[in-house]
């Protein structure tokens, strides 16, 4: 079988092009592939259609940087922290452009790139009947089924998603686990698939539980060795949540100058994600290591 | 008397709308305390439901700062998808959903969305998340809110996640399976559904006074019958906020 590992930096520039369509996030709040967002500001990927649930200040960043044409999301801000600065500055004030949004819920979110997974062109819900999403968002519509008012979604196929996992094979079979949120309905509806894993490992270690797989390998386009890609956001079994860093991110970015100068800091100022680690301070990161184990029960696949 | 702060009394008031055996899907940031209180207190057999993906029958002795912080996954006894809990909340298993809210109207509408025209808005708010989903498939909406005049309306901006709508049948209306507010607890007092849907005052925090609420509301707001002043937060139930949140994250003034 083909052996798709690239480093972080081929993987972005052959697979991402100006203008494409990017899920990042999937997981929601962990696992988030922050390493890709600063190598695609680092490469001055542009228009991008960042789509996501919600992918706590990765959003605000790419806004910020002015790599972000349009967000089809159902939250974009700093989760424990509170509003996106940069997020606000571009749709009130036009900082540094305005950008398009297309307003959805998680669950609408989730539909429509399972509608993507499933090859069919919406899926209904009853959820949103009443509310301005749907006046906000012109592509969902209400209609009636048999007298029943539902709204149909239409299916999201995404040109890329960039999914963070704790192991892959070198040719794209992972594992991932912890919660999942719609990374395996956004694999499964994009046409390509790059994945950032912690670790790589013998194709026998995956195949050891098939069940932990979202979906098959062929659908992977590039593997990516990239440990403590998702920081400052966690990985489960391998590094903590960096609440701090949330928190900083916040008051350093209230203004456009304070983000720039954190940019710079963070991501145009450095070369590669080491470096950027080196700059947040190998102390920290290692003080963010999961020191316990808490293994999950073996289970018997065996055949006879 | 207990000293407590403000957030700890929302908590715990939030806490209360919880039900043993009910199946509770938790929101961000106070739900997160609510849901931890109403296990370790009254209803020890709460399942809690959590939109990252995941499902807990014990709340995190740590503090969460997101829901997807490795301690809610640890020991949690379903990781799985958003869309797996959408599925069953759309089907009607969710007792109750936590959301919080930018603004509020007289209806029990939240706007977490836009300030202003959402073509060209004065605010930028970060959006649904999934808000929307629980206010319209949840079987009863808890909301917890800042309460000023500016964010108690008359009408909102925009709904993003509905309460009564124009009052009335309005969710039915609409063909929302299900819902409605069950109560949405301020940093002043505890508001309820009343005649034609209409929010009211069901009881008003201690130390706080009727005019300062009905000057913080905008609009003219009702008091129900049986308006009484909301009990205050039990030694236990402080302790659980005290033993998770001991610096006062989420809680403290």
């Amino acid at each position: 079988m083909e052996d798709k590992t690239q480093s972080l930096e081929q993987a972005i520039n052959e697979h991402i092009q100006s203008g494409d369509s990017v899920v990042m996030g999937a997981c929601l709040e962990p696992m988030i592939p922050f390493a890709a967002a600063h190598e695609l500001v680092r490469q001055e990927k542009k228009d991008l259609e960042l789509i996501a649930p919600i992918s706590d200040i990765l959003i605000d960043m790419l806004i910020g940087a002015g790599s972000v044409r349009k967000l089809t999301a159902a939250w974009a801000g700093n989760v424990s922290a509170g509003l996106g600065h940069n997020y606000r500055r571009s749709v009130e004030q036009e900082i540094p452009f305005r950008i398009e949004v297309e307003d959805h819920s998680n669950f609408s979110i989730g539909l429509a790139l399972l509608a993507g997974a499933m090859g069919v062109p919406f899926l209904p819900s009853r959820s949103l009947l009443g509310t301005d999403i749907l006046n906000s968002n012109k592509t969902m519509k209400t209609e009636e089924y048999e007298g029943e008012k539902l709204v149909y979604i239409p299916a999201l196929r995404p040109d890329v998603t960039v999914l963070g996992v704790q192991r892959a094979d070198k040719q794209g079979n992972a594992h991932l686990w912890g919660n999942i949120g719609v990374a395996q309905d956004a694999a499964m509806a994009s046409k390509k698939v790059i994945l950032l894993a912690e670790e790589i490992v013998d194709g026998e270690v995956i195949e050891s539980d098939p069940n932990r797989v979202l979906f098959p390998g062929f659908k992977t386009t590039a593997v990516v060795h990239c440990p403590a890609f998702a920081h400052p956001s966690p990985v489960q079994g391998y590094y903590q949540r960096d609440h701090d860093f949330f928190h900083s991110y916040h008051k350093e970015t209230k203004t456009r100058e304070g983000f720039l100068s954190w940019l710079d800091k963070y991501v145009t100022g450095v070369k590669s994600h080491e470096q950027y680690l080196e700059k947040v301070g190998n102390d920290r990161i290692a003080a963010l290591k999961i020191k316990n184990e808490r293994f999950a029960a073996p289970v018997n696949y065996a055949a006879e | 008397m207990v000293d407590y702060t403000t957030g700890e009394l929302m908590v715990v008031a939030a806490a209360r709308e919880i039900q043993d055996k009910e199946v509770v899907f938790v929101g961000m940031r106070l739900p997160m305390l609510a849901f931890a209180v109403a296990k370790k207190t009254h209803a020890p057999e709460a399942v809690g439901f959590y939109e990252c993906g995941v499902v807990r029958d014990f709340p995190s002795n740590e503090l969460l700062y997101t829901m997807g912080d490795t301690p809610n996954v640890e020991g949690a006894q379903w990781c799985t998808s958003t869309n797996h809990l959408m599925y069953l909340m759309q089907s009607g298993h969710v007792d109750c959903g936590f959301i919080g809210g930018a603004e509020v109207d007289k209806f029990g509408n939240i706007n977490t969305s836009y300030i202003g025209n959402y073509e060209q808005p004065n605010v930028k708010l970060p959006g649904s998340g999934g808000a929307a989903d629980i206010a319209s498939l949840s079987k009863r909406l808890l909301v917890i809110m800042n309460h000023e005049k500016r964010r108690f309306k008359e009408k909102v901006d925009y709904i993003t996640s509905p309460g009564a709508g124009e009052g009335g049948e309005w969710r039915k209306d609409q063909g929302l399976p299900r819902g409605g507010i069950g109560a949405l607890i301020s940093t002043l007092g505890v508001m309820r559904p009343g005649k034609n849907n209409e929010l009211e005052l069901v009881s008003i925090h201690p130390g706080v006074t009727l005019e300062e609420i009905k000057d913080n509301t905008g609009w003219d707001v009702k008091t129900a019958i049986n308006f009484e002043e909301t009990p205050p937060p039990k030694p236990e139930e402080l302790e659980v906020i005290r033993s998770i949140d001991p610096n006062g994250f989420w809680t403290g003034q």
